[in-house]
């Protein structure tokens, strides 16, 4: 039996206008949460609808569950997903949208009733769709991926409209689901939710695959780095020159100098500040985390 | 299959949908079927198309079934519009692929559907028949119309054949509907072009070159539910009407088993 609950190799997708996805290789392994990253455009929603057998790749191969994406039906009873945000029947209920979901998969329909007490709409199941609101409908749509009791849990953006409290509950149930040992692969726009539960990370950057693994790798792979404040802007640019004369590298960005180094070089540049006559305002060592991660590998820091 | 045809079944039997379509046939069906009768000495005719269906011809074996057979292309194009709605919006609302990770077999999910819709239509179709008998037989006094024949052997058998072409012909036009929905993924878009062109286009054509009529795949259905027209005959409509609907069906049914749901 396999340990890798995704795998792709090679995986593209090419479309008249160019690539969707391109050369894609990368492992999810079982029982994890693997977050899957990338600006708008990079090829996100394409990989998944491919792993999904919704799209059929112009190249390379991928396996769910130790099957080929190419027989989506021997894999898909154990696959739960929910794609680019949920899509349901506007003019029926949240639980009959469900039942005709559980149905079509042969799931036992008490299982509905679970699962709406589950996502935390427990009193408005029986309302139509078109009633619901932003979080509702995500809520039913997490529903809706739940329903098959998943080996393979895969989310396109979860917590689209979810509130401070909804995002919670959603990161605390795919915690849950993970410790049961489902694998969760998850996209999302909220880096430092995914930072905050991920253990494996797939990057994508146009169509491509930057970097593919442990977290803790990616982050080992980025420098880390002291945030510094001045009072004036001719500080800022001493404490830039300061820094490069030791080997740094620093740039300003937002009014704040920004300069890779250990957090022990800290001491040292606020001694060569004070010696200098500059006043620093605020001088805060950094570990490197998703965001800046993502925005470093991507290059899509606005 | 049979999961298919139960989760489809739970979108038809939604009150709106079902009683909103029921209602419409029913209404057709008991306008057709009354002025059939309470026209029928008038001299712009009782039937379709200015057309005079006389007593003598109602007082046949098949009359309890003419209001129903004549109402048969207009059961047709609810089908078809049912058809197409329920297969365009899988598209729109994004449904379909939510339907696809759960019964990744494309080709059963097209069957299934097909199947709770046909079973959809002859419901309709049951309750119209049954409904446009019961009219017919009301007002056949008043119209001064004999029922003696109605419910003889001949006429069951006249009944049996007559629902079995309006069936063939609302099936035909759902299937129709249902292609015009793949291929359009838009049910305003398959619905606007299937009524216009059975509607509209087919009579404009034949109103300026008659001869267009033989060969319009409305008028072939219509006339299947008719059981046949002075103008073309049951078997032409049949062979005819057949084809049109098989091949929009491979057609469908290879567009649908081989593109990409990218939305």
């Amino acid at each position: 039996m396999t340990s890798i609950a995704i795998s792709a190799k090679d995986l593209s997708k090419k479309y008249d206008s160019g690539f969707a996805v391109s050369h894609a290789n990368f492992e999810v392994p079982l029982g994890t949460i693997c977050g899957f990253v990338g600006p708008n455009g990079a090829g996100k929603t394409t990989t998944i609808r491919m792993l999904l057998g919704l799209i059929t790749p112009t190249g390379g191969t991928a396996e769910v569950l130790g099957e080929s994406i190419t027989h989506p039906e021997k894999y898909l009873s154990r696959v739960g997903a929910m794609i680019e945000g949920p899509a349901f029947y506007p003019a029926l209920s949240g639980e009959e949208n469900l039942k005709v979901l559980a149905t079509l998969g042969g799931f036992p329909i008490e299982r509905v009733g679970e699962l709406i007490k589950t996502v935390g709409l427990e009193g408005r199941g029986d309302s139509k769709y078109k009633t619901y609101s932003l979080g509702m409908k995500q809520r039913l749509g997490i529903a809706a991926a739940l329903l098959p009791q998943p080996r393979v849990l895969i989310l396109d953006e979860p917590t689209n409209g979810l509130d401070p409290e909804g995002i919670q509950e959603v990161r605390d149930l795919l915690k849950k689901l993970a410790s049961e040992g489902t694998t969760v692969f998850v996209s999302s726009h909220l880096l430092s939710e995914l930072e905050l539960i991920s253990e494996y990370i797939v990057m994508l950057r146009k169509g491509e695959v930057v970097f593919a693994g442990p977290i803790q790798d990616l982050f080992l792979m980025q420098q880390p780095f002291i945030l510094v404040k001045t009072d004036s802007q001719s500080d800022l640019q001493k404490i830039i020159e300061l820094a490069q004369a030791d080997g740094h590298k620093a740039t300003i960005r937002s009014e704040v100098a920004h300069i890779e180094g250990p957090a022990e070089w800290a001491g040292i540049l606020n001694r060569k500040a004070f010696e200098a006559g500059i006043l620093i305002t605020q001088l805060s060592p950094q570990m490197p985390n998703l965001e800046e991660t993502f925005f470093e590998m991507t290059g899509d820091r606005k | 299959m049979i999961r298919v045809i139960f989760a489809e079944w739970r979108k038809l039997r939604r009150p709106t949908l079902f009683l909103g379509t029921i209602g419409a046939a029913l209404f057709f069906t008991g306008l057709t079927s009354t002025f059939l009768y309470l026209m029928i000495d008038s001299a712009q005719g009782n039937s379709d198309r200015g057309r005079q269906v006389s007593r003598e011809m109602l007082q046949l074996a098949g009359g309890s079934v003419y209001g129903f057979a004549s109402v048969g292309g207009l059961l047709g194009i609810i089908a078809l519009c049912v058809f197409a709605a329920q297969t365009a919006q899988e598209y729109t609302y994004g449904t379909l692929r939510n339907l696809l990770v759960r019964q990744p077999g494309r080709i059963r999910i097209l069957v299934g559907k097909l199947i709770a819709m046909k079973i959809f239509a002859l419901i309709m179709i049951a309750i119209s028949a049954a409904v446009s008998i019961a009219i017919s037989y009301f007002l056949s006094d008043k119209a001064k119309v004999s029922t003696e024949l109605w419910f003889t052997s001949d006429g069951f058998h006249e009944i049996g054949k007559t629902l079995l072409n309006v069936a063939i012909s609302v099936v035909y036009f759902g299937i129709i509907g249902m292609v015009l929905g793949l291929l359009l993924r838009s049910p305003i878009s398959a619905i606007s072009i299937g009524v216009l062109w059975i509607l509209i286009i087919e009579n404009l054509l034949g109103a300026v070159k008659p001869v267009f009529l033989k060969w319009m795949p409305g008028n072939q259905l219509t006339t299947i539910a008719q059981g046949g027209s002075p103008d073309i005959s049951y078997s032409h409509a049949l062979t005819l009407g057949t084809s049109y609907v098989l091949v929009g069906a491979i057609v469908a049914t290879v567009l649908f088993s081989r593109r990409d749901v990218a939305n």
